[in-house]
Protein backbone atom coordinates (compact mmCIF):
# COMPACT_ATOMS: atom_id res chain seq x y z
CA UNK A 1 0.00 0.00 0.00
CA UNK A 2 2.49 2.49 1.22
CA UNK A 3 4.39 1.48 -2.18
CA UNK A 4 1.50 2.08 -4.29
CA UNK A 5 1.30 5.80 -3.09
CA UNK A 6 4.88 6.24 -3.11
CA UNK A 7 4.36 5.22 -6.86
CA UNK A 8 1.78 7.02 -7.15
CA UNK A 9 3.25 10.94 -5.83
CA UNK A 10 6.16 10.01 -8.11
CA UNK A 11 4.56 9.85 -10.87
CA UNK A 12 2.59 12.91 -9.90
CA UNK A 13 5.76 14.62 -9.34
CA UNK A 14 7.18 12.95 -12.92
CA UNK A 15 4.65 14.15 -15.16
CA UNK A 16 4.76 17.67 -13.36
CA UNK A 17 8.32 17.54 -14.07
CA UNK A 18 7.82 16.54 -17.22
CA UNK A 19 4.99 19.52 -18.40
CA UNK A 20 7.08 22.18 -17.32
CA UNK A 21 9.73 20.94 -19.12
CA UNK A 22 7.42 20.37 -22.45
CA UNK A 23 5.87 23.93 -22.07
CA UNK A 24 9.29 25.72 -21.58
CA UNK A 25 10.72 24.04 -24.91
CA UNK A 26 7.91 24.32 -26.76
CA UNK A 27 7.74 28.21 -26.04
CA UNK A 28 11.92 28.69 -26.61
CA UNK A 29 11.46 26.26 -30.04
CA UNK A 30 8.66 28.04 -31.46
CA UNK A 31 9.71 31.23 -31.32
CA UNK A 32 13.61 30.17 -32.12
CA UNK A 33 12.27 27.66 -35.48
CA UNK A 34 9.67 30.26 -36.61
CA UNK A 35 12.20 33.15 -35.89
CA UNK A 36 15.03 31.92 -37.56
CA UNK A 37 13.04 31.00 -40.67
CA UNK A 38 13.57 34.79 -41.05
CA UNK A 39 17.08 35.33 -40.43
CA UNK A 40 19.28 36.61 -42.98
CA UNK A 41 23.04 38.29 -42.40
CA UNK A 42 21.51 41.00 -43.84
CA UNK A 43 18.71 41.05 -40.83
CA UNK A 44 22.19 41.87 -38.43
CA UNK A 45 23.69 44.47 -40.17
CA UNK A 46 20.56 47.09 -41.61
CA UNK A 47 18.71 48.88 -39.06
CA UNK A 48 14.42 49.01 -39.07
CA UNK A 49 13.35 51.60 -41.52
CA UNK A 50 10.33 52.12 -39.61
CA UNK A 51 6.78 52.11 -40.83
CA UNK A 52 3.59 50.03 -40.58
CA UNK A 53 5.56 47.55 -42.86
CA UNK A 54 8.33 46.78 -40.16
CA UNK A 55 10.73 46.31 -42.64
CA UNK A 56 14.26 46.14 -42.29
CA UNK A 57 16.91 44.59 -39.62
CA UNK A 58 17.69 44.95 -36.51
CA UNK A 59 21.62 46.34 -36.33
CA UNK A 60 19.97 49.57 -34.35
CA UNK A 61 18.39 47.69 -31.75
CA UNK A 62 21.30 45.53 -31.20
CA UNK A 63 23.83 48.85 -31.00
CA UNK A 64 21.01 50.19 -28.23
CA UNK A 65 20.84 47.19 -26.38
CA UNK A 66 24.73 47.23 -26.13
CA UNK A 67 24.97 50.63 -24.83
CA UNK A 68 22.10 49.95 -22.55
CA UNK A 69 23.80 47.24 -20.63
CA UNK A 70 27.11 49.43 -20.59
CA UNK A 71 25.72 52.06 -19.43
CA UNK A 72 23.36 50.69 -17.17
CA UNK A 73 26.37 48.42 -15.10
CA UNK A 74 28.26 51.47 -15.01
CA UNK A 75 26.10 53.10 -13.02
CA UNK A 76 24.80 50.20 -11.03
CA UNK A 77 27.56 47.79 -10.18
CA UNK A 78 29.98 50.37 -7.58
CA UNK A 79 26.26 51.72 -6.58
CA UNK A 80 25.22 47.34 -5.82
CA UNK A 81 28.54 45.60 -4.94
CA UNK A 82 29.29 48.83 -2.40
CA UNK A 83 26.09 48.56 -1.03
CA UNK A 84 25.89 44.60 -0.52
CA UNK A 85 29.80 45.04 0.86
CA UNK A 86 28.80 47.90 3.65
CA UNK A 87 25.46 45.48 4.41
CA UNK A 88 27.80 42.23 5.35
CA UNK A 89 31.42 43.61 6.30
CA UNK A 90 30.11 47.10 7.68
CA UNK A 91 26.74 47.20 9.18
CA UNK A 92 26.30 43.33 10.16
CA UNK A 93 29.57 44.88 12.57
CA UNK A 94 27.78 47.78 14.07
CA UNK A 95 27.21 47.72 17.79
CA UNK A 96 24.72 50.35 18.34
CA UNK A 97 20.77 49.56 17.91
CA UNK A 98 20.04 52.82 15.70
CA UNK A 99 22.82 51.23 13.01
CA UNK A 100 20.86 47.51 13.29
CA UNK A 101 17.85 49.12 12.59
CA UNK A 102 18.88 51.17 9.88
CA UNK A 103 20.71 48.40 8.41
CA UNK A 104 17.39 45.84 8.74
CA UNK A 105 15.31 48.68 7.46
CA UNK A 106 17.64 49.00 4.30
CA UNK A 107 17.40 44.79 3.94
CA UNK A 108 13.66 44.73 3.96
CA UNK A 109 13.87 47.55 1.39
CA UNK A 110 16.40 45.96 -0.55
CA UNK A 111 14.55 42.38 -0.70
CA UNK A 112 11.22 44.10 -1.63
CA UNK A 113 12.68 46.69 -4.52
CA UNK A 114 13.86 43.07 -5.75
CA UNK A 115 9.95 42.24 -6.60
CA UNK A 116 8.49 45.38 -7.22
CA UNK A 117 7.52 45.17 -11.13
CA UNK A 118 9.73 46.56 -13.50
CA UNK A 119 6.99 48.97 -14.95
CA UNK A 120 6.92 50.75 -11.33
CA UNK A 121 10.30 51.53 -11.81
CA UNK A 122 9.69 52.67 -15.51
CA UNK A 123 7.20 55.15 -14.25
CA UNK A 124 9.64 56.36 -11.31
CA UNK A 125 12.12 57.00 -13.73
CA UNK A 126 9.52 58.79 -16.07
CA UNK A 127 8.76 61.21 -13.73
CA UNK A 128 12.06 61.58 -12.07
CA UNK A 129 14.64 61.07 -15.01
CA UNK A 130 12.45 62.24 -18.35
CA UNK A 131 10.21 64.62 -17.15
CA UNK A 132 11.59 66.45 -13.52
CA UNK A 133 16.05 66.00 -14.80
CA UNK A 134 14.69 66.48 -18.25
CA UNK A 135 16.77 63.98 -19.61
CA UNK A 136 14.24 63.49 -21.76
CA UNK A 137 13.14 59.59 -23.60
CA UNK A 138 16.96 58.93 -23.64
CA UNK A 139 19.68 56.51 -23.05
CA UNK A 140 20.74 58.67 -20.07
CA UNK A 141 16.72 58.21 -18.68
CA UNK A 142 17.09 54.38 -19.18
CA UNK A 143 20.15 53.65 -18.06
CA UNK A 144 19.18 55.18 -14.72
CA UNK A 145 15.92 53.77 -14.23
CA UNK A 146 17.30 50.15 -15.78
CA UNK A 147 19.87 50.80 -12.68
CA UNK A 148 17.15 51.44 -10.35
CA UNK A 149 15.71 48.00 -11.31
CA UNK A 150 18.61 46.24 -11.00
CA UNK A 151 20.58 47.78 -8.05
CA UNK A 152 18.86 45.69 -5.34
CA UNK A 153 19.55 42.11 -7.96
CA UNK A 154 23.46 43.39 -7.30
CA UNK A 155 23.37 43.55 -3.93
CA UNK A 156 21.28 40.78 -3.31
CA UNK A 157 24.27 38.72 -4.48
CA UNK A 158 26.99 40.65 -3.50
CA UNK A 159 25.18 40.03 0.20
CA UNK A 160 25.05 36.10 -0.66
CA UNK A 161 28.31 36.03 -2.24
CA UNK A 162 30.21 37.74 0.55
CA UNK A 163 27.92 35.70 3.19
CA UNK A 164 29.32 32.59 1.41
CA UNK A 165 33.06 33.32 2.01
CA UNK A 166 34.11 31.57 5.04
CA UNK A 167 34.88 33.66 8.64
CA UNK A 168 37.92 32.43 9.13
CA UNK A 169 39.20 34.00 5.92
CA UNK A 170 38.82 36.97 7.92
CA UNK A 171 40.28 36.07 11.13
CA UNK A 172 43.00 34.71 9.43
CA UNK A 173 43.78 38.21 7.69
CA UNK A 174 42.78 40.07 10.59
CA UNK A 175 44.60 38.32 12.69
CA UNK A 176 48.03 39.39 10.80
CA UNK A 177 47.26 43.12 11.42
CA UNK A 178 45.59 43.32 8.22
CA UNK A 179 42.66 46.53 8.76
CA UNK A 180 39.30 45.60 7.61
CA UNK A 181 39.82 47.30 4.52
CA UNK A 182 42.87 45.27 3.47
CA UNK A 183 40.85 41.98 4.26
CA UNK A 184 37.86 42.75 2.15
CA UNK A 185 39.76 43.80 -0.83
CA UNK A 186 42.48 41.37 -0.48
CA UNK A 187 40.86 38.14 0.79
CA UNK A 188 37.00 38.70 0.68
CA UNK A 189 36.50 40.23 -2.53
CA UNK A 190 38.80 37.61 -4.70
CA UNK A 191 37.04 34.76 -3.35
CA UNK A 192 33.20 36.15 -3.53
CA UNK A 193 34.14 37.54 -6.97
CA UNK A 194 32.51 34.32 -8.91
CA UNK A 195 29.04 35.16 -7.19
CA UNK A 196 29.01 38.89 -7.43
CA UNK A 197 29.79 38.47 -10.87
CA UNK A 198 27.04 35.84 -11.11
CA UNK A 199 24.97 38.64 -9.78
CA UNK A 200 26.11 41.16 -12.42
CA UNK A 201 25.27 39.12 -15.25
CA UNK A 202 21.78 38.65 -13.49
CA UNK A 203 21.42 42.23 -13.62
CA UNK A 204 22.63 42.54 -17.72
CA UNK A 205 20.11 39.85 -18.57
CA UNK A 206 16.98 41.78 -16.54
CA UNK A 207 18.11 44.43 -19.01
CA UNK A 208 18.02 42.49 -21.82
CA UNK A 209 14.81 41.17 -21.52
CA UNK A 210 12.83 44.26 -19.98
CA UNK A 211 10.85 46.17 -21.80
CA UNK A 212 7.87 48.05 -20.14
CA UNK A 213 10.25 50.18 -17.73
CA UNK A 214 12.31 50.80 -21.25
CA UNK A 215 9.11 51.78 -22.82
CA UNK A 216 8.59 54.89 -20.68
CA UNK A 217 11.88 55.94 -20.40
CA UNK A 218 13.98 55.22 -23.35
CA UNK A 219 11.37 55.69 -25.86
CA UNK A 220 11.55 54.44 -29.21
CA UNK A 221 13.51 55.60 -31.77
CA UNK A 222 14.41 53.27 -34.29
CA UNK A 223 17.50 54.76 -34.98
CA UNK A 224 21.33 54.49 -33.40
CA UNK A 225 21.87 56.50 -30.74
CA UNK A 226 24.09 59.43 -31.02
CA UNK A 227 24.55 61.06 -27.40
CA UNK A 228 23.45 59.85 -23.96
CA UNK A 229 20.25 62.02 -24.34
CA UNK A 230 18.93 59.97 -27.48
CA UNK A 231 15.98 57.95 -27.70
CA UNK A 232 16.33 54.51 -29.00
CA UNK A 233 14.89 51.35 -28.70
CA UNK A 234 16.37 47.85 -27.58
CA UNK A 235 15.81 44.58 -28.97
CA UNK A 236 12.71 43.22 -26.41
CA UNK A 237 11.69 46.88 -26.92
CA UNK A 238 11.03 46.53 -30.80
CA UNK A 239 9.78 43.29 -30.58
CA UNK A 240 7.23 44.83 -28.37
CA UNK A 241 6.59 47.90 -31.46
CA UNK A 242 6.83 45.23 -34.13
CA UNK A 243 4.31 42.89 -32.96
CA UNK A 244 1.97 46.17 -31.54
CA UNK A 245 2.64 48.35 -34.25
CA UNK A 246 3.58 47.08 -37.56
CA UNK A 247 2.52 44.04 -39.87
CA UNK A 248 5.51 42.42 -39.65
CA UNK A 249 5.30 39.92 -37.12
CA UNK A 250 7.76 37.56 -38.66
CA UNK A 251 10.85 40.00 -38.09
CA UNK A 252 9.20 40.03 -34.20
CA UNK A 253 9.35 36.45 -33.96
CA UNK A 254 12.76 36.89 -35.54
CA UNK A 255 14.14 39.06 -32.97
CA UNK A 256 13.16 37.24 -29.86
CA UNK A 257 14.82 34.25 -31.58
CA UNK A 258 17.85 36.34 -31.03
CA UNK A 259 16.64 37.70 -27.81
CA UNK A 260 16.10 34.16 -26.76
CA UNK A 261 19.59 32.72 -27.54
CA UNK A 262 21.22 35.52 -26.60
CA UNK A 263 19.46 35.13 -22.86
CA UNK A 264 20.24 31.14 -22.74
CA UNK A 265 23.81 32.49 -23.62
CA UNK A 266 23.74 34.45 -20.73
CA UNK A 267 22.30 32.03 -18.31
CA UNK A 268 25.06 29.72 -19.63
CA UNK A 269 27.75 31.57 -18.36
CA UNK A 270 26.00 32.19 -15.12
CA UNK A 271 26.56 28.08 -15.00
CA UNK A 272 30.05 28.02 -15.93
CA UNK A 273 30.51 30.69 -13.51
CA UNK A 274 29.00 28.76 -10.70
CA UNK A 275 30.84 25.92 -11.56
CA UNK A 276 33.86 27.79 -11.50
CA UNK A 277 32.80 28.96 -7.69
CA UNK A 278 32.59 24.78 -6.83
CA UNK A 279 35.41 24.11 -8.25
CA UNK A 280 37.63 26.47 -6.35
CA UNK A 281 36.43 26.13 -3.34
CA UNK A 282 36.80 22.03 -3.07
CA UNK B 1 63.56 34.03 37.15
CA UNK B 2 62.45 33.67 33.81
CA UNK B 3 61.93 36.70 31.50
CA UNK B 4 57.71 37.59 31.08
CA UNK B 5 56.31 38.37 27.47
CA UNK B 6 52.87 38.47 28.76
CA UNK B 7 50.92 39.19 32.03
CA UNK B 8 47.53 39.43 32.49
CA UNK B 9 46.87 41.65 35.84
CA UNK B 10 43.01 40.61 37.45
CA UNK B 11 41.82 40.64 33.92
CA UNK B 12 38.00 39.87 33.21
CA UNK B 13 36.18 39.63 29.96
CA UNK B 14 32.44 39.80 29.22
CA UNK B 15 29.88 39.45 26.67
CA UNK B 16 27.28 41.51 27.66
CA UNK B 17 26.45 40.45 30.94
CA UNK B 18 28.10 37.38 31.39
CA UNK B 19 31.30 37.08 32.97
CA UNK B 20 33.59 34.57 31.17
CA UNK B 21 36.93 35.15 32.20
CA UNK B 22 37.03 35.96 36.05
CA UNK B 23 40.10 38.13 37.18
CA UNK B 24 42.60 36.62 35.66
CA UNK B 25 46.31 36.78 36.84
CA UNK B 26 49.16 35.21 35.25
CA UNK B 27 52.53 35.77 34.05
CA UNK B 28 53.69 34.11 30.27
CA UNK B 29 57.37 33.52 30.15
CA UNK B 30 59.22 34.70 27.54
CA UNK B 31 60.59 32.10 24.74
CA UNK B 32 58.40 29.12 26.25
CA UNK B 33 55.48 27.02 25.36
CA UNK B 34 52.96 27.83 28.06
CA UNK B 35 49.98 25.70 27.45
CA UNK B 36 45.73 26.65 28.67
CA UNK B 37 44.35 23.41 29.50
CA UNK B 38 41.01 22.77 30.63
CA UNK B 39 37.29 21.30 29.82
CA UNK B 40 35.19 23.06 27.40
CA UNK B 41 33.91 26.41 27.63
CA UNK B 42 36.51 27.00 30.72
CA UNK B 43 37.52 30.42 28.52
CA UNK B 44 40.91 29.31 27.64
CA UNK B 45 40.40 29.97 23.92
CA UNK B 46 38.82 32.95 25.09
CA UNK B 47 41.71 33.83 27.19
CA UNK B 48 44.18 33.05 24.70
CA UNK B 49 42.58 35.60 21.90
CA UNK B 50 42.58 38.52 24.44
CA UNK B 51 46.30 38.42 24.08
CA UNK B 52 46.07 39.41 19.88
CA UNK B 53 42.32 40.91 21.32
CA UNK B 54 41.03 39.19 18.22
CA UNK B 55 37.57 38.98 21.03
CA UNK B 56 37.10 42.41 19.63
CA UNK B 57 35.62 41.13 16.75
CA UNK B 58 32.48 39.95 18.55
CA UNK B 59 29.84 42.66 19.31
CA UNK B 60 29.48 43.61 23.07
CA UNK B 61 32.49 42.40 24.46
CA UNK B 62 34.04 44.18 27.35
CA UNK B 63 37.35 43.54 29.60
CA UNK B 64 38.42 44.94 32.88
CA UNK B 65 42.15 44.50 34.29
CA UNK B 66 45.45 44.91 32.71
CA UNK B 67 47.11 43.23 30.04
CA UNK B 68 50.44 43.43 29.35
CA UNK B 69 52.69 42.66 26.38
CA UNK B 70 56.75 43.16 27.60
CA UNK B 71 56.07 46.18 29.50
CA UNK B 72 53.05 47.83 27.51
CA UNK B 73 49.49 48.18 27.70
CA UNK B 74 47.17 45.87 24.92
CA UNK B 75 44.32 48.18 24.52
CA UNK B 76 46.59 51.11 24.42
CA UNK B 77 48.14 49.87 21.41
CA UNK B 78 47.53 50.04 17.61
CA UNK B 79 45.75 46.90 17.33
CA UNK B 80 47.38 46.43 13.65
CA UNK B 81 50.36 47.01 15.37
CA UNK B 82 49.77 44.32 18.38
CA UNK B 83 48.54 41.74 15.91
CA UNK B 84 52.07 41.98 14.01
CA UNK B 85 53.66 41.45 17.34
CA UNK B 86 51.56 38.60 18.67
CA UNK B 87 50.58 36.18 15.40
CA UNK B 88 48.10 33.46 15.93
CA UNK B 89 47.15 30.18 14.36
CA UNK B 90 43.61 28.47 14.35
CA UNK B 91 42.01 25.41 15.30
CA UNK B 92 41.06 24.64 11.45
CA UNK B 93 44.09 25.57 9.24
CA UNK B 94 42.36 28.65 7.16
CA UNK B 95 44.85 29.33 4.28
CA UNK B 96 43.59 31.76 1.34
CA UNK B 97 41.90 30.35 -1.79
CA UNK B 98 45.71 31.72 -3.02
CA UNK B 99 48.86 30.25 -4.05
CA UNK B 100 51.41 29.48 -1.35
CA UNK B 101 53.83 31.95 -1.98
CA UNK B 102 50.61 34.48 -1.47
CA UNK B 103 49.58 32.86 2.04
CA UNK B 104 53.01 33.41 3.15
CA UNK B 105 53.51 36.89 2.03
CA UNK B 106 50.09 38.16 2.80
CA UNK B 107 51.53 39.74 6.21
CA UNK B 108 54.41 41.58 4.75
CA UNK B 109 52.57 42.58 2.11
CA UNK B 110 49.80 44.23 3.86
CA UNK B 111 52.33 45.64 6.18
CA UNK B 112 53.80 47.50 3.56
CA UNK B 113 57.00 45.44 1.74
CA UNK B 114 56.92 45.58 -1.83
CA UNK B 115 60.49 44.50 -2.66
CA UNK B 116 59.77 41.00 -4.26
CA UNK B 117 63.53 38.90 -4.04
CA UNK B 118 62.80 39.99 -0.17
CA UNK B 119 59.41 38.85 -0.12
CA UNK B 120 60.76 36.04 -1.50
CA UNK B 121 63.57 35.55 1.19
CA UNK B 122 60.86 35.96 3.69
CA UNK B 123 58.93 33.04 2.19
CA UNK B 124 61.47 30.85 1.98
CA UNK B 125 62.97 31.41 5.43
CA UNK B 126 59.12 31.59 6.69
CA UNK B 127 58.49 28.31 5.43
CA UNK B 128 61.77 26.93 5.98
CA UNK B 129 61.34 27.33 9.85
CA UNK B 130 57.48 26.12 9.82
CA UNK B 131 59.28 23.03 8.04
CA UNK B 132 57.39 22.99 4.88
CA UNK B 133 59.97 24.47 2.78
CA UNK B 134 61.10 21.08 1.06
CA UNK B 135 57.67 19.69 0.65
CA UNK B 136 56.55 22.94 -1.25
CA UNK B 137 59.57 24.83 -2.64
CA UNK B 138 58.83 23.80 -6.59
CA UNK B 139 55.12 24.21 -6.62
CA UNK B 140 54.90 27.80 -4.34
CA UNK B 141 52.58 29.21 -6.97
CA UNK B 142 49.73 26.16 -6.73
CA UNK B 143 46.89 26.44 -4.64
CA UNK B 144 47.10 26.42 -1.00
CA UNK B 145 44.24 24.27 -0.80
CA UNK B 146 45.75 21.40 -2.52
CA UNK B 147 47.50 20.85 0.66
CA UNK B 148 47.00 18.32 3.09
CA UNK B 149 45.44 19.29 6.42
CA UNK B 150 48.52 18.97 8.22
CA UNK B 151 50.74 20.92 5.80
CA UNK B 152 47.85 23.54 5.64
CA UNK B 153 48.03 23.90 9.33
CA UNK B 154 52.24 24.49 9.11
CA UNK B 155 51.41 26.88 6.04
CA UNK B 156 49.54 28.81 8.23
CA UNK B 157 51.85 28.97 10.56
CA UNK B 158 54.62 29.83 8.35
CA UNK B 159 52.22 32.66 7.45
CA UNK B 160 52.27 33.82 11.11
CA UNK B 161 55.76 33.64 11.31
CA UNK B 162 56.66 36.07 7.75
CA UNK B 163 55.74 39.53 9.89
CA UNK B 164 58.16 38.26 12.53
CA UNK B 165 56.02 37.98 15.49
CA UNK B 166 57.03 37.90 19.18
CA UNK B 167 54.48 36.01 20.50
CA UNK B 168 52.62 33.09 18.53
CA UNK B 169 49.25 31.95 19.71
CA UNK B 170 48.02 28.72 19.41
CA UNK B 171 44.23 27.75 19.40
CA UNK B 172 44.32 23.79 19.34
CA UNK B 173 46.23 24.17 16.32
CA UNK B 174 46.41 20.20 15.93
CA UNK B 175 43.03 19.12 17.21
CA UNK B 176 41.53 18.81 13.17
CA UNK B 177 44.67 16.85 12.50
CA UNK B 178 45.69 12.94 12.34
CA UNK B 179 48.39 11.92 15.09
CA UNK B 180 51.37 11.73 11.93
CA UNK B 181 50.66 15.45 11.22
CA UNK B 182 49.92 16.36 15.00
CA UNK B 183 53.88 14.85 15.87
CA UNK B 184 54.97 17.30 13.25
CA UNK B 185 53.55 20.49 14.82
CA UNK B 186 54.30 19.66 18.38
CA UNK B 187 57.94 19.01 16.97
CA UNK B 188 57.56 22.41 15.29
CA UNK B 189 56.95 23.86 18.06
CA UNK B 190 59.71 22.99 20.04
CA UNK B 191 62.21 24.46 17.86
CA UNK B 192 60.04 27.57 17.13
CA UNK B 193 60.67 28.51 20.78
CA UNK B 194 63.93 29.19 20.76
CA UNK B 195 62.89 32.37 18.90
CA UNK B 196 58.85 33.29 19.76
CA UNK B 197 56.46 32.70 23.13
CA UNK B 198 54.41 30.23 22.37
CA UNK B 199 50.83 29.83 23.89
CA UNK B 200 48.96 26.76 23.19
CA UNK B 201 45.51 26.15 24.01
CA UNK B 202 44.73 22.46 24.01
CA UNK B 203 42.06 19.71 24.84
CA UNK B 204 44.39 17.11 24.64
CA UNK B 205 46.69 16.43 28.75
CA UNK B 206 49.25 14.32 26.52
CA UNK B 207 49.54 17.28 24.42
CA UNK B 208 49.94 19.43 27.18
CA UNK B 209 52.67 17.34 28.75
CA UNK B 210 54.83 16.17 26.04
CA UNK B 211 55.07 19.86 24.68
CA UNK B 212 54.41 22.45 26.79
CA UNK B 213 57.29 24.09 29.39
CA UNK B 214 54.45 26.09 31.70
CA UNK B 215 50.38 24.70 32.19
CA UNK B 216 47.81 26.94 33.23
CA UNK B 217 44.63 25.58 34.38
CA UNK B 218 41.28 26.84 33.67
CA UNK B 219 37.58 25.72 35.16
CA UNK B 220 34.50 27.49 35.17
CA UNK B 221 33.07 28.47 38.58
CA UNK B 222 29.39 27.96 39.56
CA UNK B 223 28.28 31.15 37.54
CA UNK B 224 30.11 29.40 34.42
CA UNK B 225 32.86 32.30 34.60
CA UNK B 226 36.26 30.97 33.27
CA UNK B 227 38.76 30.93 36.26
CA UNK B 228 42.27 30.35 36.63
CA UNK B 229 43.02 27.14 39.06
CA UNK B 230 46.41 26.86 39.21
CA UNK B 231 49.62 27.73 36.70
CA UNK B 232 52.71 26.68 36.97
CA UNK B 233 55.84 24.48 35.25
CA UNK B 234 54.08 21.69 33.29
CA UNK B 235 55.87 19.12 35.20
CA UNK B 236 54.65 20.22 38.68
CA UNK B 237 51.37 20.86 37.50
CA UNK B 238 51.12 16.93 36.32
CA UNK B 239 53.27 15.85 39.16
CA UNK B 240 52.05 17.31 42.15
CA UNK B 241 49.38 20.12 41.74
CA UNK B 242 48.63 21.99 44.49
CA UNK B 243 44.99 22.06 44.02
CA UNK B 244 42.66 19.31 44.14
CA UNK B 245 40.39 20.56 40.99
CA UNK B 246 43.69 20.26 38.69
CA UNK B 247 44.44 16.97 40.32
CA UNK B 248 40.82 15.56 39.70
CA UNK B 249 41.42 16.83 36.15
CA UNK B 250 44.65 15.40 34.92
CA UNK B 251 43.80 12.07 36.59
CA UNK B 252 40.50 12.21 33.97
CA UNK B 253 38.04 12.26 36.82
CA UNK B 254 36.09 14.65 34.77
CA UNK B 255 35.85 17.12 31.78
Amino acid sequence: MRKLVQNAAFTVFWMAGLGAVLIMLSVVGYVVFKGFADITPEFFTTSPRGGLSGEGGIQSTIITTVYLVVLTLLVATPLGVGAGIYLVEYADQARSGFMKRITSAARFGVETLAGVPSIIFGLFGYALFVTALKLGFSLASAALAGSCLIIPVIIRTTEEALKAVPDSYREGSLALGASRWETIWKVILPSAFPGITTGIVLGAGRIVSETAIFFVTLGGSYRTPTSLLASGRSMALHVYYLAMETRAFDKAMATAAVLVVLVILMNLSINMISRRITRDTR
Amino acid sequence: MEQVRLTTRDYSLFYGEFRALNRISLSIPANRITAFIGPSGCGKSTLLRSFNRMNELIPGVRTEGTVLLDEGDIFREDVVNLRKRVGMVFQRPNPFPKTIYDNVTYGPRVHGMKNRSKLAAIAEESLTRAALWDEVKDQLHKSAMALSGGQQQRLCIARAIAVSPEVILMDEPASALDPVATIKIEELMNSLKEKYTIVIVTHNMQQAARVSDFTAFLLTDENRAGNMVEFGPTNRIFTSPSDRRTEDYITGRFG
